[in-house]
């Protein structure tokens, strides 16, 4: 890959973090009349406090350099302190990190396999049984709302039937460690990562199947089985390889997706991460919170397009223009 | 297309070209008369539509407030005097469904028309303006695209205040940029046709060209996008909804569904109290996915030639 190429979806990268900055700073202290209250809300302060509030944010010089003040403030990583604990938000933003990561890692991968594999057969057969019965099954997942899907699972699967916890990272005061722990841990994520991979092996798998019919045609497949090879063959080597980068180039979107998605089912199955964070945030308000989830989410899907972007550039050389 | 007949040159202008929309519609009804999916949606979309419009005549209001239900029995399973039984407020849940579709749906269509409005403004200037314009809208269209959707509209409605045109604002904002790289991108084709060039040699006016021959080939295009970005608003309404983000005062789809939750309707296995409202918003995405993909179908002939 040339070093411009590279260069340039970082520098596009910082540009939309940027951005995302410039939102935030709108959302909370342009938009809204009263910034103080915005920031610290339900906390009683006394006059003399808020004084020192506004001086730590900077509330109180133009708005350029309350910009510049919350954009260093940022980039050194004080996002200020929670309402609801009063800790600081960086701290319980890292402890949310792990069963986020967790959970919607496994369900990504889940899904994206399963999509994957599943388009492949859907659009290699086309108009088979397998192919109409999936498609339909992702028109329907599409349909459903995330977190109601999770709230069916729950019902019957954990209410009705016992098999799985209702809810929680662990079991209640769970002394385990090592692989019990981790066993226990998955067993209260089975449900959670069940409903989000359901919800999204549909999206995979239209985009897998639709990128296999566009390739379908093409003379090298004609080629391939007109050299004799087997059906197979031709599908493994020749069709898929090809069909799977635009599969690749919207995986990013699709994370944003299920990341999204997570916030919702993190709520139905109490799942302490960032998405459990962000409801208890709307909840307070919880303002800091509130931005740093927000801003959270926003740097992990530029990061996956960043990353996704420049995947594809190593892949497919054309775009990188040598 | 069929081919138009000789007698048709002696019609006036105006005359030929009504004939010819009326043509291009009755072919548009047979295809779409074919297409029973299609056409299952619309019965729904319709069936529901009126449910929504007369729901002040067949569930009276009084039945959402809880202190007119408090004589009721409370988590009733559905019987005769309640259809859909009651929650943890002795609430009538079919009045809850009832009512709960007109929020819902109205949400879902206004939103849309205000996403495609944005999006449309923002795609037909960047395809058309080019240039300078183009590169900058469309740099601020990539921020939106690459920024999580959710995540924004959830930060917009919580420093907003709690209301149904908010939610409607919010959505709008979040969801348009799609929307406006369809139209651009269609635009720039229309942008190019011949008779385009011809307007402008015979001296044509930049808004000449956008109203007489850029909009009308893009419109069909715009339709479209409003019938499959209406499921989409939809389901942000009921998700924002489940995460407390509503209109506290109105029932919503998702507003149901956030109550029974929070109710414990699951723990205590009360179905009747959070299916309706899941299964109500399934039919109409569904239904407005399938009527929405069949309009594309017909309307884009890229996607009629492939025959998917």
């Amino acid at each position: 890959m040339r070093a411009r190429f590279v260069g340039s979806k970082v520098a596009g990268s910082l540009a939309t973090l940027l951005f995302v900055l410039v939102v935030n700073f709108f959302l909370f202290r342009v938009v809204s009349d009263d910034p103080t209250a915005k920031l610290f809300r339900g906390r009683n302060l006394s006059p003399e406090q808020i004084q020192r509030k506004r001086q730590q944010f900077n509330l109180d010089g133009s708005k350029t350099e309350q910009f510049f003040a919350y954009l260093t403030q940022t980039l050194k990583g004080n996002l200020g302190d929670s309402f609801l604990s009063n800790r600081p938000v960086t701290t319980e933003i890292r402890e949310a990190l792990w069963p986020t990561i967790m959970l919607v890692g496994v369900s990504t991968i889940l899904s994206m396999l399963i999509g994957i594999v599943f388009g492949i057969y859907a659009g290699w057969r086309r108009r088979s049984a397998f192919d109409v019965g999936s498609t339909t099954f992702s028109m329907f997942t599409y349909s459903v709302p995330d977190f109601w899907l999770g709230m069916i699972l729950l019902a019957f699967l954990s209410v009705k039937l016992g098999w799985f916890p209702t809810g929680g990272f662990e079991d209640a005061g769970s002394t385990k460690s090592g692989l019990a722990a981790l066993l226990d841990q998955l067993h209260h994520m089975f449900l959670p990562a069940l409903t989000l991979t359901l919800a999204y092996i549909g999206e995979y798998m239209i985009v897998m199947r639709s990128s296999l019919l566009d390739t379908i045609n093409e003379d090298y497949l004609q080629l391939a089985r007109a050299k004799g090879l087997r059906d197979a063959d031709v599908r493994r080597h020749h069709a898929v390889p090809n069909a799977l980068l635009p599969v690749i180039s919207l995986s990013a979107l699709n994370f944003g997706y299920i990341l999204s998605g997570a916030i919702a089912v993190e709520a139905i199955y109490s799942w302490p991460g960032i998405g459990q964070a962000t409801i208890e945030a709307i909840r307070g308000p919880d303002f800091p919170m509130l931005q740093a989830t927000f801003l959270l989410l926003s740097v992990s899907v530029i990061v996956a397009n960043l990353l996704v972007d420049l995947l594809y550039g190593y892949l497919d050389p054309r775009v990188d223009g040598r | 297309m069929s081919v138009i007949s000789a007698t048709s040159v002696a019609y006036s202008p105006k005359r030929f070209k009504r004939q010819r929309r009326k043509q291009a519609f009755r072919e548009f009804l047979t295809r779409f008369r074919n297409d029973r999916l299609a056409v299952a949606g619309l019965v729904v979309l319709l069936a529901f539509t009126v449910m929504a419009l007369i729901a002040p005549w067949i569930s009276p209001k009084g039945g959402l407030s809880a202190v007119e239900s408090i004589d009721n029995p409370l988590w009733a399973k559905p019987s005769g005097d309640y259809p859909l039984g009651t929650d943890h407020l002795g609430r009538s849940v079919a009045a809850q469904f009832v009512w709960g579709s007109r929020v819902s749906l109205f949400v879902g269509l206004a939103a849309t028309v205000l996403t495609v409005a944005i999006g449309s403004l923002v795609g037909i200037s960047a395809g058309f303006l080019g240039k300078w314009t183009d590169a900058i809208l469309m740099r601020f269209t990539d921020w939106f695209l690459v920024i999580p959707f959710l995540p924004l509209a959830i930060v917009l409605a919580a420093v907003l205040d709690r209301s149904v045109w908010n939610i409607v604002l919010v959505i709008g904002v979040t969801s348009w940029p799609g929307t406006a790289r369809l139209i651009r991108a269609q635009v720039l084709t229309v942008k190019q046709r011949l008779y385009v060039d011809r307007a402008r040699a015979l001296g044509a006016s930049r808004s000449h060209v956008i109203r007489r021959h850029i909009l009308p080939n893009v419109a069909p295009l715009i339709l479209a996008n409003v019938t499959l970005a209406v499921p989409i608003s939809i389901l942000t309404e009921t998700t924002l909804s489940f995460l407390g983000l509503g209109d506290p005062n109105k029932v919503s789809w998702g507003k149901t569904l956030e109550e029974a939750y929070n109710a414990g309707a699951i723990t205590r296995e009360a179905w009747w109290y959070y299916l309706p409202a899941g299964l109500g918003i399934v039919a109409v995405v569904l239904a407005f996915t399938l009527f929405g993909r069949a309009l594309e179908e017909i309307l884009d002939p890229r996607l009629r030639e492939q025959g998917r």
